[in-house]
Parts: structure tokens; C-alpha cells; sequence
């Protein structure tokens, strides 16, 4: 298990597509000119994407290299969690990184998350939108009282350690990744909040980094009410399973 | 030990100094039966003073929307001349 010293790190970085066909090359831009002089590896696992997508991606891997840009597709939406376990399956770094495709989560915090894993030897390094350094922008304040109402309601109940349950921008160490995502069962963002309390509950070691969050998606997708109904039944299965 | 079981003896053991303090009488019965109330009111006052406060001190970050479209135009303009398609979608 030990590493020699000195030897660089490989991260890979798994992002699920879906109709991401102009975002995805901006993302791989922006991976790597932050990334400049990491070993890493950007894993695409598109869901048979009708926009198109996947030639998008084709074309990246002619300018990045089929070994840096990794297509490993499937053929229609099969939900988020086996997007992440597919992409694993063929990743080949210590670390994986998650991350959105929507340029909510910007590339220039991949540097921070690696540094803070490094300083700490952290398991998991989970970005956080919810304290200072950090933020949101293009939510309104009805939304900001949602999401504020559910953090508080989730940390009431579930002490899990963490500011931010239902952020989906994380660096694992593989094997720890590899072990939550087998326990866990849960769809869409109550997903993000079952491994990272999962995790915590197996004691893994948890850091958080500060990270900005723009959404441009929200103003076409509205939090009502079911979403609401599911985040607590999110809340209360979490409570009584983990 | 699973996280209910915490919160469970948590409450074992304040369930246990209530019945204590009225069996005992160091604080007058008629108030003793009371405390679960002011307990559970103020537990409730506590969040919603936490989520006001959260919301006011909400941070947000206008300025990474005007980073973002700088960093998209960068990107656009480096990924046309390589032959990516990244044309409006």
C-alpha cells in the first residue's frame, strides 16, 4: 500500500455527460491549462448523448491525446452513481477526481484540492460552496433559504463532519472511493450526501476546500416540491441506515 | 455504532435527567413537566436563528460569473483553431 517517495501522483478525473457537448471541451481546456505538469487523466463517460457530445470529445482526444482524454461511453442516461463506478472501473490513477460537466464546478480549483491532499494526507478532499473563501452565484433568495434550511436540517440530524452534503466536486484516494461507492444506493443528489456520510461514518479522513459555484442551469430547473419530499427522504433513510 | 443509536441515547439520557428532576423535586414538578416544551422550542428557535443567520451571511461570488465567460471565450477561441467543434449549441 505505501507509496515510494517522491513518486508523482496519477489523478483521474471521471466527468458523466449528458447533452454537454459544448461544456465538456470547455471543461478539458480549463483542466488542463491548471493542471500544467500534473499526471493526470480526464475520463468522459458520456450517456449516449444525442447532442453529439461524443465527437466532441473525439476531437479533444486529437488535440490532448487519447491517453490524457478518455471516452468510455454508454448507451443511455443510467443515472449518476454507475456513471462514477463505470468510470472508475477504467481509471488508472491513486486519486480520482468528480466533477460536474455544466462549468458549475471550474477546473482552476483541481490545484487546491491536490495541494490540501497533499498537506494533510487526507482520504477525501470535498469542495465546500458554503464558507468564505467560497460561493454561490445565479440563486436567488428563495433558493438560498432552501439550501440553507436543508444544510441546517441535515447537520441537525446527521452530524456528518461537513459543510457542504450535497456538493458533487470531490478528490478520493481510489481505494477509499472504491469502498463507498459499493455501500452506497441512493440517486442524484442524495447520492453525493449517502458517500460523503458514509465515508465519515467508516472514519475516513475528510478535508474541505473552499470552492465557487455557479450555477447557470437553475433558472430553467426549478427546486419544487418533489425535489424537497426526496431530500428528506434522503435525510431520513441516511439516518436511520448509516 | 449506527448514528440512530447515538441519537437515541442522547435522548435515553436527557429522558433520564427529566425524570430525575421530577422525581426529586430539586425544580418545582409543575415546571418539570414543562422542560421537554421549552426543549424542543428552543431547539427549534436555535435553527431558525441558524438558518436566518446562514442566509444572511449566504456568500456569493458575482464576480466568477464574469471570470467564467472570459474563461469560456479563452477556451473557445484556443479549441476553434485546433479543429474542435465548438460552435453554439
Amino acid at each position: 500500500m505505501g507509496k515510494h517517495e517522491g513518486k508523482e501522483n496519477k489523478y483521474s478525473i471521471i466527468i458523466p455527460t449528458y447533452n454537454e457537448r459544448l461544456n465538456i471541451a470547455i471543461i478539458i481546456y480549463l483542466v488542463f491549462k491548471h493542471l500544467k505538469g500534473v499526471d493526470f487523466e480526464v475520463i468522459v463517460v458520456d450517456d449516449g448523448s444525442p447532442d453529439g457530445t461524443q465527437d466532441v470529445v473525439k476531437q479533444l482526444q486529437q488535440v490532448y491525446g487519447e491517453d490524457r482524454v478518455l471516452l468510455r461511453a454508454r448507451p443511455r442516461k443510467l443515472g449518476l452513481g454507475t456513471a462514477y463506478y463505470h468510470g472508475l472501473k477504467h481509471a488508472s490513477g491513486e486519486f480520482v477526481v468528480i466533477m460536474d460537466a455544466d462549468l458549475s464546478h471550474h477546473p482552476k480549483y483541481l490545484p487546491s484540492f491536490i495541494r490540501k491532499q497533499k498537506e494533510t494526507g487526507a482520504n477525501i478532499i470535498t469542495g465546500t460552496r458554503y464558507v468564505r473563501n467560497g460561493g454561490v452565484h445565479g440563486w436567488n433568495l428563495m433558493r438560498k433559504l432552501t439550501s440553507r434550511g436543508a444544510n441546517v436540517l441535515a447537520q441537525t440530524l446527521l452530524w456528518p463532519g461537513v459543510s457542504d452534503l450535497t456538493g458533487s466536486f470531490r478528490l478520493y484516494k481510489r481505494s477509499v472511493l472504491e469502498d463507498v461507492i459499493s455501500s452506497c444506493v441512493s440517486k442524484g443528489y442524495v447520492f453525493q450526501m449517502e458517500m460523503i456520510v458514509r465515508a465519515s461514518r467508516k472514519g475516513y479522513h475528510i478535508e474541505e476546500v473552499p470552492i465557487t459555484f455557479v450555477d447557470r442551469v437553475y433558472g430553467s430547473s426549478k427546486l419544487g416540491g418533489s425535489e424537497i419530499v426526496e431530500y428528506l427522504k434522503g435525510l431520513v433513510y441516511l439516518l436511520f441506515t448509516t | 455504532m449506527k448514528h440512530v443509536l447515538k441519537i437515541m441515547a442522547l435522548l435515553v439520557a436527557i429522558s433520564a435527567f427529566w425524570i430525575g428532576l421530577l422525581e426529586t423535586s430539586v425544580v418545582p414538578r409543575s415546571y418539570a413537566w414543562l422542560l421537554p416544551i421549552y426543549l424542543i422550542v428552543s431547539l427549534g428557535c436555535y435553527g431558525l436563528l441558524m438558518v436566518g443567520i446562514g442566509l444572511m451571511l449566504f456568500p456569493t461570488c458575482p464576480q466568477e460569473a464574469v471570470l467564467l465567460q472570459k474563461d469560456i471565450a479563452e477556451a473557445k477561441e484556443f479549441l476553434k483553431n485546433k479543429g474542435v467543434d465548438v460552435g453554439s449549441d
